[in-house]
């Protein structure tokens, strides 16, 4: 074949390209949406209660995945500071996953129960008060606003669309399980789950 | 992975190592010449005209040498569907590896102290040294680099301990974690403001500091029913549920009246995590000594 040949005619060199380029995600990405290894569930693995969820949404609307990631690799010293390595069962109620892709701050995929809840409150109040060196910024307004209930249930029935199982009894009561609840308290839930169906000794 | 997505999987791996292979060998076959001349394509664009000479031999070769090294790369490690590879790696058993030949070099270190008492371990230089490193990656971050805690987190090194201090205690306290709970206006929900006035001036007269001596007169009463269950009828606390001293002038949430009447009206919950799930019993073992040595 003469190069020349498709370097003048357009349309040939479009599906080349677009063939060339589809190659990698064909082969790595489109399998992983129907293989059983990344859409089984964990054993144990629930769906983020009403609060949780809100405290996700925090957590995304304060950019915390830009500097802490949620995805502990399988090396020795990753799982000796964080646990267990990440699975894959581990993400699949998770749209979009918070792997994140720098670690300003240490990994977060294990945090849930490692430090109390008044820990946490305090950490989030005020990041310096307990960890002198720490560069976090503090977030003392989410001890002031309270969350917004009115979008929650339809939150958890589009979750429930693209298959994450709530009930319908979850949905209704939803609105009821975050009303008048502070942001921190949303926020805090959120962490204490994190990573806690998998727990193995180091 | 099931054998069609297996499949799907191996064809266009194979078929872009092999599609490269094909479109280097292709593209060569309008060259009339192995060597560099000054023949060109034959257009010109502005007056910009184009060689047309064969690739450089090193980068032909480079090309080639690409695909080769991805097929020796794809027999020994996994990347068509569900073969293997030669070399069986998987990023577990790497992993696995790791772990192991940590667990040869370390693990002896650690039971070599596991099996000694708590108070003889915390004599041991050695075991100490270990013990403030483990005390710096697991335990500084409530109770400080120093041990010597914060607001809210109970100090160490001090003779004063909630939950008990010798190392059976400790242990416990390591390996199970603990549950503080302090309720709101104690077993008294319809405390009022007067009441609770009464009772933080009669917690303040407990350590003799200074007080409304009227009202603490009073609250005496309050305390007896809103606090003497956890607290002790002399206010000297209840190691097995946790409850502080309140009169030894050691203070967790603040000591001046302010703070006392937070606790009163608020109550107050921390946790400490339990560290059996996360440490060894070895290393549980010799960062109680270290706990123990603080105060020691």
């Amino acid at each position: 074949m003469k190069h020349e040949i498709v370097e003048k005619n357009i349309g040939i060199m479009i599906v080349l390209i677009i063939l060339t380029i589809s190659g990698g995600f064909l082969a790595e990405v489109v399998p992983l949406f129907f293989i059983k290894e990344t859409n089984e569930p964990v054993e144990g693995l629930e769906p983020l209660s009403a609060l949780e969820l809100e405290g996700r949404d925090i957590y995304i609307r304060e950019g915390c995945h830009v500097c802490h990631t949620q995805q502990i690799r399988p090396f020795r010293a990753e799982t000796e500071r964080y646990g267990h390595y990440s699975v894959a069962g581990e993400f699949v109620y998770d749209r979009p996953f918070l792997w994140g892709s720098k670690r300003t701050g240490p990994d977060l995929a294990r945090v849930g129960g490692r430090y109390s809840d008044a820990w946490q409150r305090q950490h989030l109040y005020d990041p310096r008060s307990v960890v002198p060196e720490s560069n976090m910024p503090a977030f003392p307004w989410l001890f002031e606003d309270r969350i917004d209930h009115t979008d929650i249930a339809a939150k958890l029935r589009t979750l429930q669309t693209l298959g994450v199982p709530y009930t319908d009894e979850q949905i209704a009561g939803a609105a009821d399980e975050v009303k008048g609840k502070f942001e921190i308290e949303a926020l805090v839930a959120y962490l204490q789950q994190l990573g806690t169906v998998i727990s193995e000794k180091r | 992975m099931s054998t069609f997505w297996s499949i799907w999987i191996s064809v266009i791996v194979l078929g872009t190592v092999f599609g490269c292979w094909w479109l280097l060998y292709a593209t060569r076959k309008g060259q009339t010449t192995d060597t560099e001349t000054d023949r060109t394509v034959g257009h010109s664009f502005d007056g910009i005209e184009e060689y047309d000479n064969p690739l450089p031999k090193w980068w032909f070769y480079l090309f080639l040498a690409t695909c080769i090294f991805a097929l020796g790369y794809l027999a020994l490690y996994p990347g068509l569907g569900n073969f293997k590879g030669l070399l069986g790696w998987t990023s577990t058993n790497q992993w696995e590896a790791e772990v192991q030949e940590a667990e040869a070099t370390y693990g002896e270190l650690y039971a070599k102290f596991g099996d000694t008492p708590v108070e003889q371990l915390a004599e041991n230089d050695d075991a100490m040294k270990m013990g403030q490193r483990l005390f710096a990656n697991n335990c500084s971050v409530c109770h400080g680099s120093a041990g010597r805690g914060s607001l809210g987190f109970p100090n160490l090194t001090d003779d004063d301990w909630l939950y008990g201090g010798d190392p059976d205690s400790i242990l416990t306290t390591l390996h199970q974690g603990r549950n503080g709970n302090m309720p709101a206006k104690g077993t008294m929900p319809n405390m009022t403001n007067e009441q609770v006035d009464q009772v933080v001036n009669f917690v303040l007269s407990y350590s003799g500091r200074e007080k409304n001596a009227e009202a603490a007169e009073k609250g005496k009463e309050v305390y007896a029913q809103a606090c003497v269950a956890c607290h002790g009828p002399e206010g000297k606390g209840n190691q097995a549920l946790g409850a502080p001293d309140l009169t030894d002038n050691t203070w967790l949430y603040g000591s001046t009246y302010d703070w006392i009447r937070e606790t009163v009206v608020n109550g107050r919950q921390n946790q400490m995590p339990a560290q059996g799930d996360r440490l060894s019993d070895d290393q549980i073992q010799i960062l109680a000594a270290y706990v123990y040595s603080l105060s020691n």
